[in-house]
């Protein structure tokens, strides 16, 4: 319940991001602001201070007031602001990658199980090739390739910029995880006495699919969905900080993590921020995950019952 | 001397920084991120290495080790004179110094000169097409490298102890493209290949002796130096210099303040300069680079193929704010103009500021905002290709910014450092424009203007296609060669005429040029006698540790 509310709440602050940069901090997040100032305590300061040596310029630090609450980057940008629109960015992706992923792995994986055979035997194989790629090293050689030009299949065109390419990379990476155990989950279902009693009664084996198969694995799926979601988000922001996500001046908490890289002995708060905001949402996510298991699996309620 | 006196002079000695006092021997431990690939010193094209080669290797001439202005003089090497040129220009006849040996104990001879020429092409040195393409049998050397003689272009006599080289053209600069560490002489049976991890033996004070470019790479004495020229190949003060790869910036900069390394090789991280400054401020050596950081723009392609399109960029452009991205107004210049400040041919000139004239003040957006409307380029896409070395990925966020501030819809792709060059000057790609920084390889105009905008070095499809722009235009063209031409009978005369075709190809904006670097190099507390030259950078050779 806890993780629930946790991550309701995250989900809620980015969703404010917009309400927060116009009308609270005053600052756009995706503009360079590298000669601005702000008014403190009645004092103007310089967002970008310049050493008195002349060397170096560091940006200014967490103010805890409105206006660059935890301070700015290496552009000048307001990293609050870019935290919530941040979080908007990478739960976004999470979500559609995770969508992406539980269709394909359903699809495929029930075309698998419940088909047999040659199908079976060639989905399956596909599925242990993916499988046996490093994800993160499939994900890196996919998106350098996308970002470069983009995607150009027939009339579907995608721009490199385009947050459908981490996306599509992340969901489909991960396909083979889930796919595997439904696929597993199906064939143990298509052999259950109540899929052979449909078929003796001569019922269709699409209508045995969608009426006996689909809402078996539906729990399944389900419980994936949260687990899924925090290995996606991961995901993405371990690739938005190798440059292959999300591309600037958009911002996902994997980016400002790069933009904090640069800042780390002189404002942590740049890296530090987007990493406790990841952390706390898988955090919470990963409860949710279990969570649900547990309400969904029987056998758990028989371990809690004992 | 009287007692006191001595006491006194003593004290002072004492007080001295123990780097301050000259000192034979002990090993220079050098730091980088990573290391910069071959170390054959025909094919390497990184300053990393130059500074390296510069102490392990000859050429016939090279440019002075020492500091200042004089460190862009060419003196002779291992010919004993710098010859003058004959038959208007187009032979140059050296003569060999007699005596000096390889590291592998072998004497060098002018065979091993005409070889090292011929060995340029086969091991396809990267300006080969270039530099080296006046040399007469050089058209047949680029068509069928493998079998290259330069028949009639390198002319060795090793009884008279000479080598003639016959150039198809004159050429201004056959002296400094001579000078430069490519043309350092190797044994005559050196591989026809790029040796890769494999030393070569050169006739410098030091040797190569092991190279693993994941751990490091070693350096000792060559004990078959004996010194000719101490302005050409000083002795060297240290033993053994220790070039260490794999370490992170951050890190790089802790351990030479600890003293673990004495010379970190990467551009410092611009969140230490401040606490570098202040508190180890005698180890920091600021020094003039010739070199501009710049926004090539594809001249070829939408939108920048119009005119008003790159005039807006350019007056956009907070030259003030790039020059805070490097690292402040001690590190960098706002520069307008493609030569940098204190080059040959250079007179100052920034039209693209909101009081044009000489020097830049501040970004004209409202100017910028009309050329916009002018070339009905609003709301185009566009994407800034920069690397992930140092501060370019925030050089390119921040272009990207000041695009969208204009009315382009700018995004930033951050490629590895690795791939970058090679992927914004290939036309296939359809770059419209990035960041990229350009030095000098020696101290000449048209190391810019010509290399960077000719339209000789523009080759659709090439991942060599130095001309980043794409700019081909045959009157510039035509000013170029005009230059080049007066270069060689008269210098001033050619700045000056230099000075005008930079003013033409900043008028035409190619580029938006942002900032000169300085170079700033952080050096340990035991490192002493610092010298910067012009074109080595730090030299190795020069410096004591304790």
């Amino acid at each position: 319940m806890a993780a629930a509310a946790l991550l309701a709440a995250i989900v809620l602050a980015c969703l404010l991001a917009p309400l927060y940069a116009a009308d609270i901090a005053g600052t756009d997040p995706f503009a360079s602001n590298l000669d601005g100032t702000i008014t403190l305590a009645g004092q103007p300061v310089e967002i970008m201070q310049s050493a008195a040596t002349g060397f170096g310029v560091t940006p200014i630090g967490p103010t805890w007031h409105a206006q660059y609450f935890l301070g700015a980057d290496d552009q000048g940008r307001d990293v609050a602001a870019r935290l919530l629109y941040g979080g908007r960015t990478s739960l976004l992706i999470a979500a559609g990658a995770t969508l992406i992923c539980l269709s394909g792995a359903a699809l495929v994986g029930v075309i698998a199980g419940f088909a047999g055979g040659i199908v079976d035997t060639i989905l399956a194989r596909a599925l242990d090739i993916l499988w046996a790629f490093p994800v993160y090293l499939l994900a890196i050689s996919l998106s350098a390739v996308l970002i470069s030009h983009g995607l150009q299949l027939g009339p579907v065109s995608i721009n490199a910029d385009s947050l459908l390419i981490p996306i599509a990379i992340i969901g489909i990476v991960y396909i083979p995880y889930v796919a595997r155990p439904i696929r597993g989950q199906v064939i143990g279902l298509a052999q259950s006495d109540f899929v052979l009693a449909a078929r003796c009664l001569g019922i269709p084996r699409p209508r045995i699919l969608l009426r006996d198969i689909l809402p078996n694995i539906a729990t399944t799926l389900i419980v994936f969905a949260p687990l899924m979601l925090a290995l996606n988000m991961l995901t993405e922001a371990a690739l938005s900080f190798l440059t292959i996500g999300v591309q600037p001046p958009a911002a996902s908490w994997g980016t400002i993590i790069l933009d904090g890289e640069g800042l780390l002995y002189t404002r942590p708060m740049v890296a530090i921020a987007p990493g406790i905001a990841i952390a706390l949402t898988v955090v919470a996510l990963n409860f949710l995950g279990d969570g649900i298991r547990e309400a969904f699996d029987p056998r758990a309620k028989l371990r809690i019952n004992k | 001397m009287p007692f006191p006196l001595r006491r006194t002079l003593l004290a002072c000695l004492l007080a001295l920084p123990a780097s301050a006092q000259p000192h034979q021997g002990g090993t220079l431990k050098l730091v980088a991120a990573s290391a910069a690939g071959t170390i054959d010193p025909q094919v390497n094209y990184t300053e990393q290495y130059a500074q390296i080669f510069a102490i392990s290797y000859d050429g016939l001439v090279t440019f002075a080790k020492t500091s200042g202005p004089a460190s862009d003089d060419i003196v002779p090497d291992l010919a004993t004179t710098i010859p003058t040129p004959r038959d208007g220009g187009k032979t140059y006849v050296f003569t060999l110094r007699k005596g000096i040996k390889f590291a592998n104990g072998a004497t060098v001879t002018p065979d091993d000169v005409a070889a090292s020429m011929t060995r340029l092409f086969k091991v396809d040195n990267p300006n080969a097409g270039s530099w080296y393409a006046d040399f007469v049998g050089a058209a047949a050397c680029l068509a069928t490298p493998a079998t290259c003689t330069l028949a009639g272009g390198v002319i060795a006599d090793d009884k008279a102890g000479t080598i003639t080289f016959h150039l198809t053209h004159p050429n201004a600069e056959f002296l400094d493209q001579l000078a430069f560490p490519f043309a350092g002489i190797l044994p005559a049976d050196a591989p026809a290949k790029d040796v890769g991890t494999i030393p070569i033996p050169g006739t410098g004070a030091y040797q190569i002796v092991s190279y693993d470019p994941q751990k490091n790479l070693i350096v000792k004495r060559n004990p078959y130096f004996r010194q000719w020229s101490a302005i050409a190949q000083p002795a060297g003060h240290v033993d053994e210099i220790d070039y260490t790869f794999g370490v992170t910036d951050e890190n790089e900069i802790t351990a030479v303040e600890n003293n673990q390394y004495d010379y970190e090789f990467d551009p410092p991280p611009a969140d230490r300069l401040a606490e570098m400054s202040m508190r180890y401020a005698g180890q920091i050596h600021v020094e003039p680079l010739f070199a501009i950081y710049y926004a090539p723009m594809n001249v070829n392609i939408p939108p920048f193929n119009n005119k008003d399109a790159r005039l807006a960029v350019n007056f956009a452009l907070d030259r003030a704010a790039a020059v805070n991205i490097f690292g402040g107004r001690n590190l960098a210049v706002p520069n307008c103009q493609v030569l940098p400040p204190g080059f040959p041919g250079y007179q100052p000139y920034c039209p693209y500021t909101l009081n044009p004239g000489t020097k830049w003040s501040a970004p004209d957006l409202a100017k910028a905002k009309a050329l916009m409307a002018a070339s009905g380029q609003t709301g185009q896409r566009v994407t800034v290709i920069a690397d992930d070395y140092g501060v370019d990925p925030a050089l390119g966020t921040y272009l990207a910014s000041v695009l969208n501030s204009i009315g382009f819809v700018a995004t930033t792709h951050i490629l590895s450092a690795n791939i970058q060059f090679t992927y914004i000057q290939n036309t296939n790609n359809k770059v419209q424009i990035s960041v990229t920084p350009w030095f000098d390889d020696y101290p000449a105009a048209s190391d810019f203007l010509n290399v960077l905008l000719s339209c000789s070095s523009f080759h659709p499809g090439s991942d060599s296609s130095i001309n980043i722009a794409g700019y081909c235009n045959k009157t510039y063209d035509a000013a170029v060669a005009a230059a080049l031409q007066r270069a060689i009978t008269d210098p001033a005369a050619a700045n000056a005429a230099w000075a005008k075709i930079d003013r033409m190809a900043t008028d035409a904006a190619p580029w938006a040029t942002m900032f000169t670097p300085r170079n700033l190099d952080f050096v340990s507390r035991r490192l002493g006698n610092y010298t910067y030259s012009n074109q080595y950078h730090l030299l190795y050779d020069q410096v004591w540790v304790q």
